[in-house]
């Protein structure tokens, strides 16, 4: 059974269609990748489930319970957390803060200050530091470990390599890999490396102009095909999803 | 020793304009709402202090208990019923309907109490007049030292609050960004009801530092305000301490300009006032030029 579910959902900005109708699962302790061109509705998509952005139509089913219009926090609270695309950290606390209070409001769990600077090592000498004095790849560091701090179910990951230097993905995805495996936690991520992603993941899905065009598992997907499907060379062949 | 009368004297009431700014600025910094209504409610707290300490025959400061916790809930109602829906709407109109507030409080006070004067300072005995001498002629008044007291010991623990409990730090993440403290699981409506549930209890403490110091009427709120706003400005808006920073400058302003003329006493403050405004608009010309050193971001 599948933990995440969307069914048909679409959301908007304004007159503009981001996601039409997609219709998605990912099951306990898998990893989906998300991969698509610029625009292409995957951070919408990513949001709306999060609850950040409201849901022009469809359905979104977490652990059996539909959200319909749940708010973010509440979201939060059964085991939905987003690490949204560049980060948004409290840039004038510090990093224990913004561990701190996504603790003090997320579900309990094993993740704590001590597991979470277990799993990224580099926080440990920051974390009086503001978090907006930060670099990139610490600032990622700290933002995926202040969504850890909820207890996530369900991890949502908006483009944690954007704007990060090689060295600095490298060791974001290195401690997100610890951090994931043999835990159960579902990861979505959205991801443009798509040799990383065919890496990592379990499951892929390339979405177009708001539209799923191509998913499956990872393990049957090659580069070429994702490539295809990617820049819509296979929009008109049917049968786009495998 | 005259001069230096006057500075201390400045900052004395420089501490009573902290405190009645704290809330303003406390509202400003977490939710960016300018309440036109702040002055209005002071007003309103002191009357209900003076109320409280009329009908049950009590020291003020045991009213001020008591108000505590009605204005809190006030605070919470305020910020659920009229806060909330007008900042869905845009910035300007929480100062459109904040105005409306004042408006309705202020007449609805004068329906009910009238336009005598009223003053909690024959309630508090010596401590309205008494106070101390000090070397060359200088005399401080005991209530604008308690009242100094009051202002440091208030924005301290504000300070501490917002630094050290988790709700603090809740309110802080939502002041920062909304949207992503939901995305931590905050539920920012209920912790901005929380802010102006605070910020109204420290409106209620200056209502009854207003009311001991001098006396009022339902219309004292809009001059309230106006200093209030004056000293979120000096000090920096948003920032408690500069708050602080920002009364004291305005009371030795107003206090040197008494001094040249009578009616330097509002012309002292209202030039600092503008300067001060001034200094900000140009900074933040400069800075829109180009000609200050862009914000640093967090390299990759």
């Amino acid at each position: 059974m599948s933990l995440l579910a969307v069914e048909n959902l679409s959301a908007r900005h304004g007159l503009l269609q981001a996601v039409s109708e997609v219709s998605l699962a990912a099951s306990e302790g898998e990893i989906l990748a998300l991969v698509g061109a610029n625009g292409a509705g995957k951070t919408t998509l990513l949001r709306t489930i999060a609850g950040s952005h409201r849901a022009a139509g469809g359905r979104i089913i977490f652990d059996g319970t539909e959200l319909g219009t749940m708010r973010a926090n509440r979201r939060v609270r059964l085991g939905i957390a987003l690490v949204p695309e560049g980060r948004r950290l409290f840039g004038g606390m510090t990093v224990e803060e913004n561990l701190k209070v996504a603790g003090a409001n997320g579900r309990p769990g094993r993740w704590t200050i001590e597991t979470v600077l277990d799993a990224f090592p580099l926080l440990k000498p920051l974390m009086r530091r503001r978090a907006g004095e930060l670099s990139g790849g610490q600032q990622q560091a700290t933002a995926i470990g202040r969504a850890l701090m909820t207890n996530p179910r369900v991890l949502l990951l908006d483009e944690v390599s954007l704007g990060l230097s090689p060295v600095a993905v490298q060791a974001v995805y290195e401690s997100l890999h610890s951090v994931i495996e043999g835990r159960g936690t579902t990861i979505v991520l959205v991801e443009q490396d798509l040799s990383r992603v065919l890496r990592i993941a379990t499951r892929v899905a390339c979405m177009l102009e708001g539209r799923i065009v191509l998913e499956g598992k990872a393990a049957d997907m090659t580069r070429e095909r994702v490539t295809e499907a990617y820049f819509g060379l296979r929009r008109g062949a049917g049968g786009a999803h495998a | 020793m005259m001069f230096a009368d006057q500075i201390l004297q400045g900052i004395l009431l420089g501490a009573y304009y902290a405190l009645i700014a704290c809330g303003l600025s406390f509202l400003f910094g977490v939710m960016r709402i300018i309440n036109l209504a702040h002055g209005s409610i002071a007003v309103l707290s002191a009357y209900l202090v003076w109320s409280i300490a009329q009908q049950f025959g009590i020291s003020p400061f045991l009213g001020l208990l008591a108000a505590v916790p009605i204005m809190a809930a006030a605070g919470y109602l305020l910020q659920r019923t009229i806060f909330e829906r007008s900042l869905r709407s845009g910035p300007l109109t929480p100062l459109l309907s904040t105005f409306g507030l004042a408006v309705i409080l202020d007449n609805s006070m004068f329906q009910r109490f009238g336009a005598d004067t009223r003053s909690l300072a024959p309630a508090i005995g010596d401590l309205s007049f008494a106070g101390w001498s000090g070397p060359g002629g200088i005399e401080v008044g005991q209530l604008a030292v308690l009242t100094l007291v009051v202002a440091v010991a208030l924005l301290g623990a504000l300070q501490l609050f917002l630094s050290y409990t988790p709700l603090g730090r809740a309110i802080r993440a939502c002041a920062e960004d909304p949207e992503t403290a939901e995305l931590v699981g905050i539920d920012a409506r209920n912790v901005y009801a929380a802010a102006t549930a605070i910020a109204l209890v420290t409106v209620a403490i200056a209502g009854t530092f207003l009311a001991m110091r001098s006396t009022f009427d339902p219309y004292a709120g809009p001059k309230q305000l106006i200093f209030a706003f004056e000293a979120v400005v000096i000090g920096g808006t948003g920032s408690l301490w500069g708050t602080l920073i920002g009364g004291i400058v305005l009371g030795v302003a107003q206090n040197l300009g008494s001094q040249i003329s009578p009616q330097g006493f509002l012309i002292g403050g209202h030039v600092v006032f503008l300067l001060a405004l001034a200094a900000r608009f140009v900074l933040a010309g400069r800075d829109w030029r180009g000609f200050l050193p862009a914000r640093k971001r967090a390299p990759a």
